[in-house]
Parts: structure tokens; C-alpha cells; sequence
């Protein structure tokens, strides 16, 4: 984008504060209005579970704007502190965890290259930014001066905590396929049919996807894992003394995080902005032979932007539906879930895919789609021993 | 406290002065009319330092944790500025998130009400002053006494990649020497490394031993007589001795 802006013939100073401040205002609208969808969503799949309609008249047929509805209530409440509260951190809570779900968006790429910076260590910084959500969580906890609220905290800590070690490993497995920690480069490399998606790239990879997926909805904190939130134990959890705008803060985040979590599942295992079916390579838009107009290659990125969002709203769905089927979990079935079935099976699953990688490079099926292996980014030894280093695309 | 707020304060300041050095104005942008790389640099040393001072300050413990991680974060931010990527989310990973989490457990979990605010008398404050002072001024001549360090260009990656990082680990260096002329012996660094981790190990299973729940010692046979022998045996109790109570149950 940058490139393109000092096309025009801009100042490189104000190219730069062009692209920044337009990548971060796509980002917060990304998770600004995608509260507002979800949250609709989150009624009508919940209603519709329940055997109920959900919103009918907000804003016409099918309660478009419900959301909005609520999000015009939510300002017009009173802000509320309790007396006994620590005012600083009572009020910059929210704020700190919704800073860490926007943060997380900077590395998460929508389509080939249309990420706001691309970092060579994407999954890492994507992983330990989510994991600091939890601070925000713990502040509002500890400042709102209320026992519901710490014990909601401390569970949410402990929860999050715990469940960093089994993601942590489940992210792993794909970054070892690929090679790298780049996610622009991992999903580029699941190009092709959706057999070269590492979802089917070996049973491994299939068992440890739906671990991630577990862990995912634990992170964020959804249900069955909500139990910072139990409100029939807690009234709320640790949002319990909130009340309009900062409340709306902390499910914005929530929100934000979940859209990131399926996205970022998406990028590592379901090919990311690559469709299931290699259209734009079989129509030869693909813009990897070099050949192809600048708007085609473009449009091919618009269609890879709207697979990736796609797909993550398919993995925000299903978290929803898991949260209006199942029962929530005690604190001790989470830690079981977590330390006893997570943990080990993510370990025997990296052990697995590692042998399997080693094995059968190829795939079991060698000449069915791409051929992995085509974008590694790395060293391999080339003439005389010497290691060479192997460009992004080649 | 004041071993928690040092590495902040004087990697804030270390950070600062070493920064200063790694960066010449108009390397990023040559023909910038703003240097964003050095009004990006200052902005973030300055969270650092203000924040690390705000450490110092405070008779908050929370508060004063809250502060550490918005310092660690800056210093998070003067990595990835200065296109050390690993290094800033190792930092955002291990510093902001895993150590003050734990800190703030920990914190939490201890601080009742009259330790919840701590206030240093006149004497530690001067103390704490002198050590910090000398510490600094230590630190400052040593990272100023590093000519590589003025060189200009230095510190810059163009092209920030952690894959030599992963591969010095597992063995193979590729960053120094340079990939196309490899010197035989140069063997990375997999023995730390595996010291390190089998190392890590031994700590991991040895908390998880101490932080066991300790087995129950009662032999079973006494637990069945005993809910034999009391007249109203609570259900809890005959369910949790399993089968013999049920037997001691039925011949009764």
C-alpha cells in the first residue's frame, strides 16, 4: 500500500501516515462491525436453537438492526463505578483488552499480502497479543472492588493461562509444515484444492485442528468455557459492575477475539484466502505467472478477502452454536479438559505430524494438487554443500 | 519491590540509550520530511522511561504492576521497531504476558489490605536512589563505549526473518557466517539449547510434583468398618468407599 501511495506521488512521511492510519481504521471497523453482525447473529442462532424467532421487528424483517438498537441504548446508560472501586484501573481495564484484540489484527493477514504489517513472526505475535486480553480481564476484576468479579478474574486467569500451552502447541504444527512463522506464507502455501489445506494434510494435523478448536473457544472465553461470566454463579464474572460503554468495550473485545481465533484457524489449517476449488489458477488470474492485469490480480485478492471472512464467520458460528448446545463446565472440567485431554493429545499429535512429515514429504498422495513445498522460506543445501537460501515465491 | 521495578526502569533507559545510537535519522526515509523512525523511537522510549518512573512512584502494588506491563510493552514496541521481531513478541510473550499475569496472581493472592499500599520510608528511598543512579550511569557509559554500536546503519534489519534464529537453534548456522561461505565447526547452538529445554523439563516436572494433590494415606479397610460401625452412614461416605462398604452394607 505504500508502494502504491508513493506511486501517486506522495511524500514517503505521508505515505506512511496514509497507509498506517487506513490500515488501523479497517481494523477497527472490522471489529467494530463485526460486533455489531455478531451480536445479531449471536440472537437469531441462539433464538433459533431455543426454538424461538429472536429479534423480528428492530429495523424491519429479520431485525437488522437490533444491534444497533443496543448499541444506542448501551450509550445512553449511566456510567457506573462503585464507591469502594480503584478508579484508574477500573476505567483503563476495558480499554486494555480491547487493545489487545486490535493489536492482535495487525499480523492477521485477509488475503495474499492485504495485512496491515506483515510480520515474519505472525503466529507468535498473534498468539502472545491474544493471551494479554486476559490482563484487561484481571484489572477489571481486581479494581471493581467486588467478590464476583475477582472470583471471575482469578477463573478467567487461570483458564487462560492453562490453555496457552495446548494452543501454543496446536499453532505449531502448521508453522512446521510451512516452515515458517509467517502467516502470509502459510497460507499461501495451502494454494490449490482443499486437499493441500493442512486440515487434510495428515490425520495428525485433522485431530489436532479440532484440539486447536477446543483451546480457541477456551481462550476467548466462550461458553462451555465461560466461566469468568457464570452468571449463575457470578451474576456476570468480572464485567459484573460494568454498565454501558466500557461494558460494551469488553464484549466488543470479545468479539474481536473471536473473529481473530477463526481467522487465524482459517490462515493455519483451512487454506485461508485460498477457496476450495483453485478458481482463479484454473481461469489463470492467478497472477503467478506474471502475465495477468494488475485489476485481475486484484479481484483475485478481493475473492481470497471475502473466502478468509468467510470462513472465519463459518468458525464465529460455530462457536455459537457449541455455546447454545452445551452446558458450561465446572472449573475443574475445565482444568481436566485442559491439562489431562488438551495438553497430551496436542503433544502426540506435533510427535505425529513431525514422523509423518519425515516419512511422507509428499503427501499420501503425491501429484494430487500442488506439490508442497513450492514457497518454503528457509535454508536447503544447495551445490557443494553449502546452504542456500529459498525465496518467499519462486 | 525494588528488585521488580529495576530490569524495567534500566531496560527502559538502556533501551533509550542504545536506541539513540542504533538509529541515525533518515535511514529508514531518506527523504522524509518526518523521521518516523526516530518520532516512533522517542515515543515509545518515552512510554517506557514514564511508565518505569510511574513504577517507582506509585504506593500502588497493582497499580505498579499495571505500569511494568505498559513499560515492558513499550520496550515490546522498540524491538519491532527496531525490526527485531522475535525478540519484541519473546518479550510480549514471556514479560508482559506470562510473568506479570503470574505477578498479578500472585500479587492478588497476598496483598490484603494493610500491604496493599507500600510506602518506602525516607532512608530506602535513598537507597534505592543511589543503587539506581550508579546502576544507570554503569549501564549508560557501557552502552556509549560500543563503537559498532555508533556506526551508522547499524542495528537496522533489512530484512527481519527469525528463520536463522531456528535453524542456529537446531544446529545449522546460517546468519554468521554468511550463507554462501560456511565455515566447518560452526555448530549452532543445539547442546544450550537442549541443555536448556531438558533443563526447563526437570523444572516443569518437579513443580508439577510439589503442586500435586496429595494422596490419601486412610487404608480402605478401616473407611469401610468405620461406616460399618456408625448407625447412620452419610451417602457421600458409603459412595466414596466404594464396593466393601456396599458389601459391609449388605450382610448387615
Amino acid at each position: 500500500m505504500v508502494e502504491l501511495l508513493l506511486g501517486f506521488g506522495l511524500p514517503g512521511w505521508l505515505a506512511w501516515t496514509v497507509a498506517a492510519l487506513v490500515s488501523a481504521a479497517l481494523i477497527l471497523n472490522v471489529i467494530a462491525v463485526g460486533a455489531l453482525v455478531f451480536i445479531w447473529a449471536e440472537r437469531k442462532v441462539a433464538a433459533r436453537i431455543q426454538d424461538r424467532l429472536g429479534p423480528t421487528r428492530t429495523g424491519g424483517k429479520f431485525g437488522w438492526l437490533q444491534s444497533l438498537a443496543d448499541g444506542i441504548k448501551l450509550l445512553a446508560k449511566e456510567d457506573l463505578m462503585p464507591d469502594g472501586a480503584d478508579g484508574l484501573l477500573f476505567k483503563i481495564a476495558p480499554y486494555v483488552s480491547f487493545c489487545a484484540s486490535f493489536c492482535a489484527f495487525i499480523a492477521l493477514p485477509f488475503a495474499f499480502d492485504v495485512v496491515a504489517q506483515r510480520l515474519n513472526v505472525g503466529v507468535f505475535f498473534v498468539v502472545a497479543v491474544l493471551g494479554l486480553e486476559v490482563f484487561g480481564v484481571i484489572l477489571a476484576g481486581y479494581a471493581s472492588a467486588s467478590k464476583w468479579s475477582l472470583f471471575g478474574a482469578m477463573r478467567e486467569a487461570a483458564q487462560v493461562v492453562s490453555y496457552e500451552v495446548p494452543l501454543g502447541m496446536c499453532v505449531v504444527v502448521p508453522v512446521m509444515l510451512a516452515g515458517t512463522m509467517d502467516l502470509v506464507t502459510i497460507g499461501e502455501k495451502q494454494a490449490g484444492w482443499f486437499t493441500n489445506w493442512y486440515l487434510f494434510h495428515d490425520p495428525f494435523t485433522f485431530v489436532i485442528f479440532w484440539v486447536y478448536v477446543t483451546c480457541a473457544v477456551a481462550s476467548v472465553n466462550r461458553a462451555p468455557f465461560d466461566l469468568a461470566e457464570a452468571e449463575s454463579e457470578l451474576v456476570a464474572g468480572f464485567h459484573t459492575e460494568y454498565s454501558g460503554l466500557r461494558w460494551s468495550f469488553f464484549f466488543m473485545a470479545e468479539y474481536g477475539s473471536m473473529f481473530l481465533v477463526s481467522g487465524l484457524a482459517a490462515v493455519l489449517f483451512l487454506g485461508g484466502w485460498n477457496g476450495p476449488v483453485p478458481l482463479a489458477e484454473l481461469l489463470g488470474w492467478s497472477g503467478r505467472g506474471g502475465d495477468t492485469s494488475a485489476f485481475l490480480v486484484y479481484l483475485v485478492r478481493l475473492l481470497g478477502l471475502v473466502n478468509l471472512v468467510g470462513k472465519a464467520t463459518i468458525g464465529v458460528l460455530f462457536m455459537m452454536w457449541i455455546r447454545w448446545t452445551l452446558p458450561r463446565l465446572r472449573i475443574d472440567q475445565v482444568m481436566t479438559t485442559c491439562l489431562k485431554y488438551c495438553t497430551p493429545i496436542a503433544a502426540a499429535m506435533f510427535a505425529g505430524a513431525m514422523v509423518w512429515q519425515l516419512l511422507l514429504p509428499g503427501g499420501l498422495l503425491p501429484g494430487w494438487g500442488r506439490p508442497a513445498g513450492e514457497i518454503r522460506e528457509g535454508w536447503l543445501e544447495g551445490p557443494g554443500g553449502s546452504p542456500v537460501r529459498v525465496a518467499d515465491r519462486d | 519491590m525494588e528488585s521488580l521495578l529495576a530490569p524495567s526502569f534500566v531496560s527502559g533507559l538502556a533501551a533509550l540509550a542504545a536506541g539513540g545510537a542504533v538509529c541515525p535519522p533518515g535511514l529508514l526515509l531518506p527523504t522524509a520530511a518526518v523521521n518516523f523512525h526516530s518520532l516512533l523511537f522517542f515515543l515509545f522510549a518515552a512510554l517506557a522511561c514514564g511508565f518505569a518512573l510511574g513504577v517507582v512512584i506509585s504506593d500502588n502494588v497493582v497499580r505498579m504492576a499495571l505500569y511494568l506491563v505498559f513499560s515492558l510493552a513499550a520496550t515490546a514496541g522498540l524491538f519491532f521497531l527496531s525490526g527485531a521481531e522475535f525478540v519484541g513478541a519473546m518479550q510480549l510473550m514471556i514479560y508482559v504476558g506470562g510473568t506479570l499475569v503470574l505477578l498479578v496472581f500472585g500479587v492478588m493472592l497476598t496483598a490484603q489490605a494493610p500491604f496493599i499500599e507500600i510506602r518506602a520510608s525516607a532512608s530506602d528511598r535513598t537507597l534505592a536512589a543511589v543503587a539506581g543512579a550508579s546502576l544507570l550511569g554503569l549501564l549508560l557509559t557501557a552502552a556509549l563505549s560500543v563503537d559498532a554500536w555508533n556506526a551508522p546503519g547499524a542495528g537496522v534489519i533489512p530484512d527481519p526473518s527469525a528463520t536463522p534464529l531456528g535453524m542456529a537453534m537446531v544446529g545449522l548456522r546460517v546468519d554468521d557466517p554468511p550463507a554462501n561461505a560456511p565455515v566447518a565447526g560452526r555448530a549452532g547452538y543445539l547442546l544450550p539449547f537442549e541443555i536448556v529445554s531438558v533443563h526447563l523439563l526437570v523444572v516443569l516436572v518437579g513443580a508439577a510434583y510439589l503442586a500435586r494433590a496429595k494422596r490419601r494415606r486412610t487404608p480402605r479397610p478401616i473407611e469401610a468398618l468405620a461406616s460399618a460401625v456408625a448407625p447412620a452412614s452419610p451417602p457421600a461416605a458409603a459412595a466414596r468407599s466404594g464396593s466393601s462398604s456396599a458389601l459391609v452394607g449388605g450382610t448387615r
